[in-house]
Formats: structure tokens, sequence, C-alpha cells
């Protein structure tokens, strides 16, 4: 059975179905992303001073990677401008480029960027046992100006199996700048650049650690909710791609010639979509890199 | 086949409809232009959140009110909404009022009437 209103406009509606159709999915999505963003403003402001991290995602890669997602939007539209003007060719390269910047996106969130969290390291150190390690936290320093007190010695775990091994007492960190030079003033605030960790070595004691781990989703309510929303994200970044895929092989074409308004309608559909996920992108990025 | 159609598959260019292809085309200078400033805001975004504005509330503030300006541009200009069908309006009335309630959620959360 043929489906109905696929170019011209339904009568009562005034739209072609798949427009109304994809308004609506997005309506439920907007309220599936709103569930997860009110959840992540739940878990920030019942963080304790100083748990909620910042500086902690590498932010020149994270704003290469919104630029890119901004211009793949624009790929996508101009795509869908060029099938509205019969021209097939531009369609092809606009779509093909929109589909390359979906995968660098992709490549670098899963190659790059998640990666480099699970290979980091935290240790959140027990109230008590903060004055200890007073030389890596530099919380006199910090409550002098007024700033919030450092929980965490972060950086790259030398002695992994300490992890999981009962009778290990310590753990052995190469820091993170901002535990191995705390009271510098440069660490009182996060940086553009994203510095790797130093090879000043911190010996913290198993006992002194309120709660370790790798930057995985369980280390804390930050990327608990970053793993989550990112990843949810990600899924529909892969969603979106696999459709211009299917809309740029050679199948497409056939519709093309049957029915270019046809085409240009499913392109301009997949694009809301598209243009949508770009949207959350636009918050996300800002939530999770920069505050 | 119609004539319009057979034209088509000859060579893939022609236009049924001249006048929403000329439309079509002098839009695209402005999807390059909301492109740019995109970019050029998300450039803003990282720098204004580097600067202090007294309290990370309002660090917050402003970064979200940057990131609603440039939504607004997606929303508007790439997804068509501002020369939309009455429909589609109707469909986010309800959207926004729903999503709006969701967060006014949260705020209630944090209404606490005894020892405030």
């Amino acid at each position: 059975m043929e489906i109905p209103y696929t170019v011209t406009a339904r009568p009562d509606t005034g739209l072609w179905n798949a427009k109304v159709g994809i308004w609506l999915f997005l309506a439920s999505e907007v309220m599936l992303f709103g569930g997860l963003f009110s959840a992540y403003v739940f878990l920030r402001l019942d963080a304790d001073p100083g748990s909620w991290p910042h500086g902690l995602l590498n932010v020149p890669v994270g704003t290469m990677n919104t630029a890119i997602l901004i211009a793949s939007s624009v790929t996508v539209v101009l795509a869908w401008a060029a099938l509205k003007m019969r021209r097939y060719r531009a369609y092809w390269w606009y779509m093909l480029i929109t589909i390359l910047c979906g995968v660098i996106f992709l490549v670098v969130k899963l190659a790059y960027e998640w990666p480099q969290k699970f290979e980091h390291f935290g240790a959140f150190i027990k109230k008590d046992k903060l004055e200890k390690y007073e030389k890596y936290l530099g919380n006199h320093h910090l409550a002098e100006r007024g700033l919030s007190p450092r929980m965490e010695i972060s950086g790259h775990l030398h002695n992994k199996e300490a992890l999981n091994d009962p009778d290990a007492t310590e753990y052995e960190i190469a820091m993170d700048p901002v535990n191995a030079d705390p009271t510098n003033p440069n660490m009182d605030r996060p940086h553009f650049l994203y510095v790797p960790a130093t090879d000043k070595i911190a010996t913290v004691e198993k006992e002194d650690v309120e709660y370790a781990n790798m930057f995985l989703p369980k280390h804390s309510a930050y990327f608990a909710s970053y793993f989550t929303i990112t990843g949810l994200h990600g899924a529909h970044v892969l969603g979106g791609v696999i459709v211009f895929i299917y809309m740029w092989l050679p199948v497409s074409k056939k519709l093309y010639k049957r029915n270019p308004e046809h085409l240009a309608n499913r392109v301009e559909v997949a694009g809301l979509f598209w243009h949508f996920v770009d949207l959350v992108w636009i918050f996300v990025f800002p939530l999770f890199y920069l505050l | 086949m119609n004539e319009t159609e057979e034209m088509i598959a000859a060579d893939g260019h022609a236009a049924p409809d001249e006048h929403a292809a000329h439309n079509v085309a002098k839009h695209v200078r402005k999807y390059l232009l909301v492109g740019a400033t995109l970019i050029t805001f998300t450039a803003i975004t990282v720098f204004l959140s580097y600067m202090d504005f007294g309290t990370m509330k309002a660090n917050v503030a402003v970064a979200m009110l940057v990131a609603t300006f440039k939504a607004a541009l997606v929303a508007a200009i790439f997804m068509h909404l501002s020369n939309e069908k009455r429909l589609i309006y109707r469909i986010l009335v309800f959207t926004a009022f729903f999503v709006l309630g969701l967060f006014f959620l949260t705020y209630l959360a944090w209404y606490d009437p005894v020892t405030r």
C-alpha cells in the first residue's frame, strides 16, 4: 500500500505526514533529554562543596567537536537545498561531508575522549585525612582565596593492580598538574589547554581514601551523568549517520529519479532530527566541558 | 511517466517548480551565515567560561543564555521554525509547557518551608 501524503500536504493538517511525525518524535525527545538534564541539575545542586569537578575534559577537543557538529548541520541543510534545486551531484557531496562529520565526531568521542577518561585515575580523600595530603590539595591556599576545597588527587595510576588487590595498601599516582603544584594561582581555575599528568608521584594510602576509581561512570555523579548524556547523544549521532548513509547510497538515486521531492522531504525530516541532535550538544558542551 | 519525471530521469536537473528552487537558492547564504554565527558563539561561550562573573551561578547563567541563543538560531533557521505551519507550533507549545514543568520540579525539590 502506498503511504499517502509523502509529498503533498494533507488537507486537514496542511503538512505532509512525515513532517508531523518527526515533530511529534522530537517533542518526545525533548522530554527524554529534558529528564536527563534535570537529573544533572539535581545531582549538581546536591553535590558537596568542591566535589563537582571542573576542567576534567579536554576543552579544545570538545570545542572542535562542537564546530564539527555545527558544520554538519549546515551541510545537511545545504544538501536539502541542493535537492530542492534539483542538483543531485551537489546533494551527494554535501551528504558525504555530513556523514564524515558525524563519523569524525563519534571517533573523537569513542576512540579518544572516552578511553582517555578510562585511563585516568582519581582518589577522593577522607574528610579527616585532607590535612595529611595538604601539599597535594592546597586547601589552605584555596580557603584564603574563598574558593571551594579540593577533595581528590588525580592523575595516572602507576600501580593499577592496586585497584583490585585487597593486599595493596597504597596508590602511586603520577599527579595531574593541579595536584603537583596546588598552591600555584594558575591552578585555581581550569585551563583551556589540556595538560597531561606530570611525573611527580604521590603515594596515597588506601585507608585514607574515601573512594577511588578510574574515570568511569561510577567514579562520581559527574561522570555518571557525563557518560549517560554523551552516550545517549552519541547513539543519536550514530542513528543519524546510518540514516544519512542510506540516503546517500545509490538506492536513494532511484527515489530521486522517480520523485525528487519525496527524497527532499526525507532529507528534510532526517535533517530536522540531526539539527535537534546538534541542539542538544549545544547544551551538553558548556554544562560538562566548561562549567 | 509524465513529462517532468522524464526530464528528471534524463539529466537529474529538472526543477518542476522554478519558483520554489529560486526561494531555496536565496536561503543558502543565510544558512552559511547562521553556521558561521553558531561557530563564533561557540568560541564566545568558551571564552566567557574563563571569565569570572562573581559566582559559579552567574557563570552558568551566562553560558546557558548563550546556549539558548544558539539553540534558538538552530531551531528558527535550520529547522525552519521561523516559518512553519500552525500544527507544528501547537505541538511545540505543549512540549514547552511540559519541559518547563519538568524543570520547575527541580526547583520545587529545593523548596523547604520548614527549615529554610
